[in-house]
C-alpha cells in the first residue's frame, strides 16, 4: 500500500562496477564488517533488552545498515557526526567501541556516557561522534553550530548531520538548512528515510514525494540515493562531502531504507503489513553487498563469511566484557551537570 | 565598589563594553543574533561592534530562534564562547529545545565529556508598551533546568562584571537584561573585572526588614527603601544578582538580621523564582529568626497588558514596595 523503493523511480541507480574496481578491498572489507557488527550488535542490544539486562528503550535500526555506513565510509577520520535516537549505526561506524558502547547500553560507568544517557543518547568525543539526541530534528540546529565553528576556525573538517524523514518536517529543520545554507556551512545533512515517522508514513506527513525535493528551498543540492545500497550512499556522500569541503556549502541526502523491527520496544507495528515487512527484508542491505562483493570478485564467499563471522565474534565477546563492568555510584551525581 | 571615582557609563554601554573587551582578548567569543551587525541590535546594545569586529563575529542570523540557538550550542561544543543575543526574552519560546534539551543536556547526558560555554542574552521585562509577547521575565523556566545558569543583574557596574564572568564561564548561562535598566546609569571602571556569579550583593544595608530583589525591582527597592527611610524604617536590600548558583549564605545572613523578608521581583507569582527564595528561608536557620511569615510582592498572574495604567498594575512599583515592606515592618509588633 506505501511507497517502496521500487516504485520511487527517481532513486539513484545502483553503484556500478566502476566504484567497485576503483575502491580499495580493505575499505570494502570496512563497510561489510561494519554492517555486520551494527547488526549483530543490535540484535544483541534487543536479545539483553529481552532478558531484563537493558534498562528502558531502545530504538533498533536493523535494516537501515547501509546509510550510516556508506555515508561514514566516505569521511575522514578526524571528521565529525551528530545524529539521532536511531544512532546505533552512526556510532559503530564512527569506530566506537564494541564493548564500551554495550557497557553503555547496560548503564556501566565505563560506558560512553558513564551510564548517563544509554542507548539514545550515545557520544563519542574525541572519536568524532558529537552525539546522539534524543527529541526528533534535535540535532539539526546544533549540527549548524558545529559546522560554523569548523568553518570560523578554517578547518578542512566536515560535519554529517543525520536525522529521520520525521525530523524533516520540524520547524528546526526549515530554520537549520536555510542557515546552513546562507552561510554556506561545512555539513552534509543526511535524512535517514525509513519512511514512517513512528507509525506515521511519509506519504501521510508530507506531501512532497521526496524528502531531498526539500533542497530546493535552500538552492542546495538534494539527492534521494537507494539507502539499502551502501555503495549508492558511499558515492552520494562522497559527492556532497567534497562540496561541503570545498567550502561550497550544505547538501541534502535522502537515504531510502526500512526498518525493520517497530519504532521502540513498545511498538506493535499496527500501522503496516507483516507483508510490507517482509518484503523490505528481501531487499537486506547486508545480504545485498555481500553478493555484490562476491559477484565483482572482490572477495570469495568464504572472505565474506570470515568477516561476518568476526564481526558476530566480536559482539559476542563486547556484550560479554560489557557485563562485568561496574555500575556508576549515586553519589556525586550533581558533579557532571556544569563544568568547572 | 572602588575608591576612585570612576566615570559613569548605562547599563547598556556596560553590556557592550563587556563584549568587547571579551572579544578583544579571546578569539572564540562571538555574538550572533538577529540584527546585531548594522542595526546595532534591537536595542542597540551592539552598536559599534560590527565596525570593529566584522561579520564573521558580530554574525547575525535570519529569523530563526531555534536555528540560533541551535548555532550557539554547537559552536559552544566545539570550544567556542558564543554570546547569543535573543531579540526579546519572549523569543526564547522558539529557541527552547536547544536551550533545554541540548545544551542544558550534552554535558551531563554525555557523561561530563563536553562542555558547552554559551551566554544568552535576553532582554527582559515590561514597561515599555510592548504588550503581553514582547515583556515576560522568563527566568523561573530556567532556573528550573539543571545545566543552565540564570543571572538577571541590576546595575550597570553588576551588569559588566557579571557578563565577562558570564562570557567565560563554562556552562550555559542565561543572562537577563531588563529594558528598562539600558539607559540607567552608574560607575563601571574601563578595565575589565570579574564578578562571580554566586555572589548576592547588599545594595543597603538595614535592620528592620531585608528586601530580596533583582533586575529591575533592584533600583524601585532601592528607592522603596529612601521612602520608608523618612519614615524611621531601615531596609536592608539584598540583590542576589545570579539566581542560580544562589549565594544562600548572604541572603539568609540578612533575613537572621532583620526577622523580616518581603521578596519582590517582576515574573508572575504562581511559580515564580520568590517561591524557591521563601523555601530556602524556611528551610534554613533564618526559620527560628523570622517575627513575621515571608511576604512575596510579584508580577500578577496575568499576560502583561498593553494600556499604560494596566501595564504598570501588572508588575510592582516603588509604591507597592513601600506599601508591603511598611505593612511587614508592622506585622506582629
Amino acid at each position: 500500500m506505501n511507497a517502496t523503493a521500487t516504485e520511487l523511480d527517481t532513486v539513484t541507480a545502483p553503484a556500478g562496477q566502476a566504484l567497485l574496481n576503483e575502491m580499495p578491498r580493505e575499505k570494502l572489507a570496512w563497510m561489510l564488517q561494519r554492517m555486520c557488527e551494527i547488526r549483530y550488535f543490535e540484535e544483541k542490544a534487543e536479545d539483553l533488552y529481552v532478558r531484563g539486562l537493558v534498562h528502558g528503550t531502545m530504538h533498533l535500526s536493523i535494516g537501515q545498515e547501509a546509510g550510516s555506513v556508506g555515508s561514514i565510509a566516505a569521511l575522514q577520520p578526524d571528521d565529525l557526526i551528530i545524529h539521532h535516537h536511531r544512532g546505533h549505526g552512526h556510532t559503530i561506524a564512527k569506530g566506537a567501541d564494541l564493548t564500551i558502547m554495550m557497557a553503555e547500553f547496560l548503564g556501566r560507568e565505563p560506558g560512553y556516557c558513564r551510564g548517563r544517557g544509554g542507548s539514545m543518547h550515545i557520544a563519542d568525543i574525541p572519536g568524532g561522534n558529537l552525539g546522539a539526541t534524543g527529541v526528533v530534528g534535535g540535532g539539526i540546529p546544533t549540527a549548524v553550530g558545529i559546522a560554523l565553528a569548523l568553518q570560523m576556525h578554517r578547518s578542512k573538517q566536515v560535519l554529517l548531520s543525520y536525522f529521520g524523514d520525521g525530523a524533516s518536517n520540524e520547524g528546526e529543520f526549515h530554520e537549520s538548512l536555510n542557515m546552513a545554507s546562507v552561510w554556506k556551512l561545512p555539513v552534509v545533512f543526511i535524512c535517514d528515510n525509513n519512511q514512517y515517522g513512528m507509525s506515521m508514513h511519509m506519504s501521510r506527513s508530507m506531501n512532497v514525494k521526496k524528502v531531498s525535493e526539500r533542497a530546493a528551498a535552500y538552492a542546495i543540492p538534494g539527492k534521494t540515493v537507494d539507502g539499502n545500497d551502501v555503495l549508492a550512499v558511499y558515492e552520494a556522500a562522497r559527492e556532497a562531502i567534497t562540496y561541503a569541503r570545498s567550502g561550497q556549502g550544505p547538501s541534502l541526502i535522502d537515504c531510502l531504507t526500512y526498518r525493520w523491527r517497530g519504532h521502540s520496544k513498545s511498538d506493535r507495528n499496527l500501522y503496516r503489513t507483516a507483508q510490507e515487512i517482509e518484503e523490505w527484508k528481501h531487499k537486506c542491505p547486508i545480504r545485498r553487498f555481500k553478493k555484490v562483493l562476491v559477484e565483482g570478485a572482490v572477495m570469495t564467499q568464504e572472505e565474506v563469511d570470515i568477516i561476518d563471522l568476526a564481526a558476530k565474534a566480536a559482539v559476542d565477546l563486547a556484550a560479554e566484557e560489557a557485563q562485568t563492568l561496574p555500575e556508576p555510584s549515586p553519589l556525586n551525581m550533581e558533579d557532571e551537570v556544569y563544568a568547572p | 565598589m572602588t575608591a576612585n571615582p570612576i566615570r559613569e557609563i548605562t547599563y547598556l554601554e556596560a553590556v557592550r563594553e563587556a563584549m568587547v573587551q571579551e572579544m578583544r582578548l579571546d578569539p572564540e567569543v562571538f555574538l550572533i543574533g538577529e540584527d546585531v551587525g548594522t542595526y546595532g541590535g534591537a536595542f542597540g546594545v551592539s552598536k559599534g561592534m560590527l565596525e570593529e569586529f566584522g561579520p564573521e563575529r558580530i554574525r547575525e542570523t535570519p529569523i530563526s530562534e531555534a536555528a540560533i540557538a541551535g548555532a550557539a550550542t554547537g559552536a559552544a561544543l566545539m570550544g567556542m564562547r558564543p554570546i547569543m543575543e535573543i531579540m526579546f526574552m519572549d523569543f526564547l519560546t522558539i529557541s527552547m529545545n536547544q536551550l533545554v534539551n541540548q545544551a542544558a543536556k550534552m554535558r551531563f547526558m554525555f557523561g561530563g565529556k563536553c562542555s558547552i560555554p554559551m551566554v544568552i542574552r535576553a532582554p527582559s521585562g515590561s514597561g515599555t508598551g510592548a504588550a503581553a509577547q514582547h515583556s515576560q521575565s522568563l527566568e523561573a523556566w530556567f532556573v528550573n533546568v539543571p545545566g543552565i545558569k540564570v543571572v538577571a543583574p541590576s546595575t550597570p557596574y553588576d551588569a559588566k562584571g557579571m557578563l565577562i564572568t558570564a562570557i567565560r564561564d563554562n556552562n550555559p548561562v542565561l543572562f537577563m537584561e531588563h529594558k528598562l535598566l539600558y539607559r540607567m546609569k552608574g560607575p563601571v571602571p574601563e578595565e575589565t573585572y570579574a564578578i562571580p556569579l554566586q555572589s548576592a550583593e547588599i545594595k543597603r544595608e538595614g535592620r528592620d526588614l531585608t528586601i530580596i530583589s533583582y533586575s529591575i525591582m533592584t533600583p524601585r527597592a532601592l528607592e522603596a527603601a529612601e521612602k520608608l527611610a523618612a519614615e524611621g524604617i531601615e531596609v536592608e536590600v539584598v540583590d542576589p544578582r545570579c539566581l542560580k548558583p544562589l549565594d544562600r549564605d548572604t541572603i539568609i545572613r540578612s533575613v537572621c538580621k532583620t526577622g523580616r523578608v518581603l521578596i519582590v521581583h517582576e515574573a508572575p507569582i504562581t511559580g515564580g523564582f520568590g517561591g524557591e527564595l521563601a523555601a530556602v528561608i524556611a528551610d534554613s536557620e533564618a526559620f527560628d529568626y523570622l517575627d513575621a511569615p515571608i511576604r512575596r510582592l510579584a508580577g500578577r498572574d496575568i499576560p502583561i497588558p498593553y494600556n499604560r495604567t494596566l501595564e504598570r498594575c501588572a508588575v510592582p512599583q516603588v509604591e507597592d514596595i513601600v506599601a508591603a515592606a511598611r505593612a511587614l515592618a508592622q506585622e506582629g509588633k
